[in-house]
C-alpha cells in the first residue's frame, strides 16, 4: 500500500509544480517538503469524506503553514474534494484556491491560515471543543519550522499540555528554510524536539519523506494518552526537484517553462 | 448610579447559560476584573483559563467556534486589540462565531493609567469586515446586548466599562442592534434642536446631564445613544440630524476612527451638511480619578454643554 502511495506522491509533486507554474507565483519549496506528510495523513489517518466535507465527525487538519496551500490542494483534488482541473485556477481572481487557504471559499479547508503561528492555537481550540462534546474527533496541525519563531506557538504549546489534549497532534515540517535564509541562521529553533518535550509534549523525530516512518509515527501518536503529541519531521525543502532542494531561492517563486519541464521530468521519470 | 456594564455582562452570562448550550468562556488571567469569575466558579467545565496569552486564547476561541461552540473571550479592551492580527485572520477571515469582550474601556478606568486603557479598539474593530461592534450605555442595555450577541451568528466585539454608569434607559427599553436610540429629549418635544449629542458607553450619562442643564437656559438638546458602533446606523443619524443645528459626538476613545469617525463618515457620505463637533481623547491616557480624567480630556458634562452651544446666541 505504501508502494502505491509512493507512486501517487509523484503525481502530487507534479501537480504542485504545474499549478504554481500556471499561477506564476507560489511556494514550491515548502509545498514539496510537506507533501509526503499530507499524503500519508489523508491516505491512512485523517477520517474524512470528500463528498461530505462538512461531516461533523470528521477529523480536523489545520495547515498552519498556509503558504504550502498547493500541497493541500493537490491532495484534496486527488481525494476528490474538487475536480483536478480546478488546480490550474490557483491564485486567480474568483478561484476557490486562494494563495493561502480559506475555509469559507473551499469546502474541506478547516481554517484560514497564512498568518504564521496561529494554526496550533486554532487546532487546540478544536480539540477542546471535541473533547467537550465527547465525539472523538482528532485534530492534526501541520506547521512549518520557521513558524516556530512566533511567540504564539509557545503559548499554544503550553496550553495544549495544560489541557492534556491527547487528541491533538502537531507535525512540524522541519525543512530548515524560510524566506530570508536557513532557519538556524535567521533565528535558531533547535534543539526543537527537546524544547517540545520540555513543554510537556510526547515527541518523536522522523524522516519526513519516509512514508512508512510518517505512518508509524502517526499511529504511535494516536496511542498516546494524557498529553498532546509532536512529530518533528526532518524534511528537505524542495524535495524531489534537484535544483530546488535546499535552495532558499525556491521558497516563494514559480518555475519558468524550461524549469517546469525539467522539474516534471525529474519527478515523473527520475 | 447604576452598575458598571462589565458587572451586567458577568451576571448575564450566568443567567443565560442554560439557553445557550454551546456557550463557553475563555479568560486570560483577568476573570476577576472582566467579571467572568462567577461563571467560572459555577460552570468550571465550560470555562477555560488561558493565562496571560491573549493571542492563543483568541485563536483557540476561533477553533472552538469552528466546531460549533459559542466562545466568549474576555480581557481588557487594550489587550484584546493588541492581538489585532490574530483577530483579523483567526476570527474574521474564518468568519468564526467568536465573541470578544473588552472591559476597562478608556480613561474611565482611572488610576491604573495609560497602558491599561483601551483607547484605539473601536477604530481597529470597525475596520474588520463582518465584525459587529457594540458599546452599551448602561447595565440594562448591556444585559440585552449580551443576549443578542450570544444568539447572533458572527464575530462580535463588546466594549464595556470598569466604572459604574448612570442608568440612561427606561425600564421598558428593548435593545436593537444597529439602531441609534434617543435616550433624552426635552419635554414638551422641541421642533428644532440646537444640538443632537451622540454618545456611547461611559459618556452617555454625562451627555444626558448636559442636556438637562441646558433645558432651563432655553437650549433644546437631544441625546442619542450609539449602542452599536458597527454597523453604524447612518439612516438613523440622518433622521436625528434633520431637525438639529449641529451634531456633537462624545466618546471615551481616541478621536480617530471611533464613534466620532463613524458619525463624520456617515454625515459626509449622506451629505447631511451639519457640523460635527467631536469630543474624544486626543492624547495618551494617564492616571487619575475617572471624573478628573473626563474633565481634563474634554468628555465631562460641562465640556458637552460648551460643545452644544458654543457660538450660539441665547434663544
Amino acid at each position: 500500500m505504501l508502494t502505491e502511495l509512493a507512486a501517487s506522491t509523484k503525481g502530487l509533486r507534479a501537480d504542485i509544480i504545474r499549478m504554481i507554474a500556471a499561477a506564476g507565483s507560489g511556494h514550491p519549496g515548502g509545498s514539496l517538503s510537506v507533501i509526503d506528510i499530507l499524503a500519508v495523513l489523508y491516505d491512512k489517518h485523517l477520517r474524512h469524506d470528500p463528498k461530505r466535507p462538512d461531516w461533523p465527525q470528521r477529523d480536523r487538519l489545520v495547515l498552519s503553514k498556509g503558504h504550502a496551500a498547493p500541497a493541500l490542494y493537490a491532495v484534496m483534488a486527488q481525494r476528490g474534494f474538487f475536480p483536478k482541473e480546478e488546480l490550474m485556477t490557483l491564485r486567480r481572481l474568483g478561484s476557490r484556491l486562494q494563495g493561502h487557504p480559506e475555509r469559507h471559499r473551499l469546502p474541506g479547508v478547516e481554517a484560514a491560515t497564512g498568518s504564521l503561528g496561529q494554526g496550533l492555537s486554532i487546532g487546540l481550540g478544536m480539540a477542546l471543543a471535541a473533547r467537550l462534546d465527547g465525539t472523538g474527533q482528532r485534530v492534526y496541525v501541520v506547521s512549518g519550522d520557521g513558524e516556530m519563531q512566533e511567540g504564539q506557538v509557545w503559548e499554544a504549546l503550553m496550553a495544549a499540555a495544560k489541557f492534556k489534549l491527547d487528541d491533538l497532534t502537531l507535525i512540524v515540517d522541519h525543512n530548515n528554510g524560510q524566506i530570508d535564509g536557513h532557519v538556524d541562521e535567521v533565528m535558531p529553533i533547535d534543539p526543537l524536539a527537546e524544547k517540545l518535550k520540555s513543554f510537556g509534549w510526547d515527541t518523536r523525530v522522523i524522516d519526513g519523506h519516509d512514508l512508512g516512518a510518517i505512518d508509524a509515527a502517526l499511529s504511535a501518536a494516536k496511542a498516546v494518552r494524557g498529553k498532546p503529541q509532536a512529530i518533528v519531521a526532518m524534511t528537505v525543502k524542495g524535495k524531489g526537484v534537484s535544483f530546488m532542494e535546499n535552495n532558499i531561492a525556491w521558497h516563494g517563486k514559480a518555475p519558468n517553462q524550461s524549469e517546469t519541464e525539467k522539474a516534471l521530468k525529474e519527478i515523473l521519470h527520475g | 448610579m447604576g452598575k458598571a456594564t462589565r458587572e451586567a455582562f458577568g451576571e448575564a452570562l450566568v443567567e443565560l447559560v442554560d439557553r445557550f448550550p454551546g456557550l463557553v468562556v475563555l479568560d486570560s488571567d483577568l476573570s476577576k476584573s472582566t467579571m467572568t469569575a462567577d461563571f467560572a466558579k459555577k460552570h468550571p467545565q465550560r470555562h477555560f483559563e488561558f493565562g496571560i496569552a491573549e493571542s492563543n486564547m483568541i485563536a483557540a476561541a476561533a477553533g472552538m467556534a469552528l466546531m460549533g461552540k459559542v466562545p466568549v473571550c474576555t480581557s481588557f479592551a487594550c489587550f484584546l486589540i493588541g492581538r489585532l492580527e490574530t483577530i483579523r485572520v483567526a476570527v474574521t477571515l474564518n468568519r468564526a462565531n467568536v465573541k470578544l469582550v473588552g472591559t476597562h474601556a478608556g480613561l474611565g478606568i482611572g488610576d491604573d493609567g495609560a497602558s491599561q486603557m483601551g483607547l484605539e479598539d473601536l477604530a481597529a474593530m470597525r475596520a474588520l469586515p463582518g465584525m459587529t461592534v457594540l458599546q452599551p450605555g448602561d447595565a440594562l442595555e448591556a444585559k440585552q446586548a449580551v443576549e443578542w450577541m450570544l444568539q447572533h451568528d458572527g464575530p462580535v466585539y463588546l466594549r464595556l466599562t470598569r466604572q459604574k454608569l448612570d442608568d440612561v434607559h427606561k425600564p421598558d427599553y428593548k435593545f436593537a442592534c444597529g439602531k441609534l436610540d434617543a435616550v433624552w429629549e426635552p419635554e414638551p418635544k422641541a421642533k428644532h434642536f440646537q444640538a443632537t449629542v451622540i454618545a456611547s458607553g461611559g459618556t452617555v450619562g454625562g451627555a444626558v446631564a448636559a442636556a438637562k442643564d441646558l433645558q432651563p437656559k432655553g437650549f433644546a438638546v437631544r441625546v442619542v445613544n450609539a449602542g452599536t458602533i458597527a454597523p453604524f446606523d447612518a439612516d438613523g443619524l440622518a433622521d436625528f440630524a434633520r431637525d438639529s443645528q449641529r451634531l456633537v459626538t462624545v466618546e471615551d476613545h481616541n478621536v480617530a476612527g471611533g464613534l466620532g469617525g463613524a458619525v463624520c463618515e456617515a454625515a459626509a457620505a449622506l451629505g447631511l451638511g451639519k457640523p460635527v463637533v467631536r469630543l474624544a481623547v486626543r492624547e495618551t491616557g494617564e492616571s487619575g480619578l475617572p471624573a478628573e480624567l473626563y474633565e481634563k480630556h474634554g468628555l465631562s458634562a460641562p465640556h458637552i454643554v460648551d460643545a452644544c452651544i458654543k457660538n450660539l446666541e441665547q434663544p
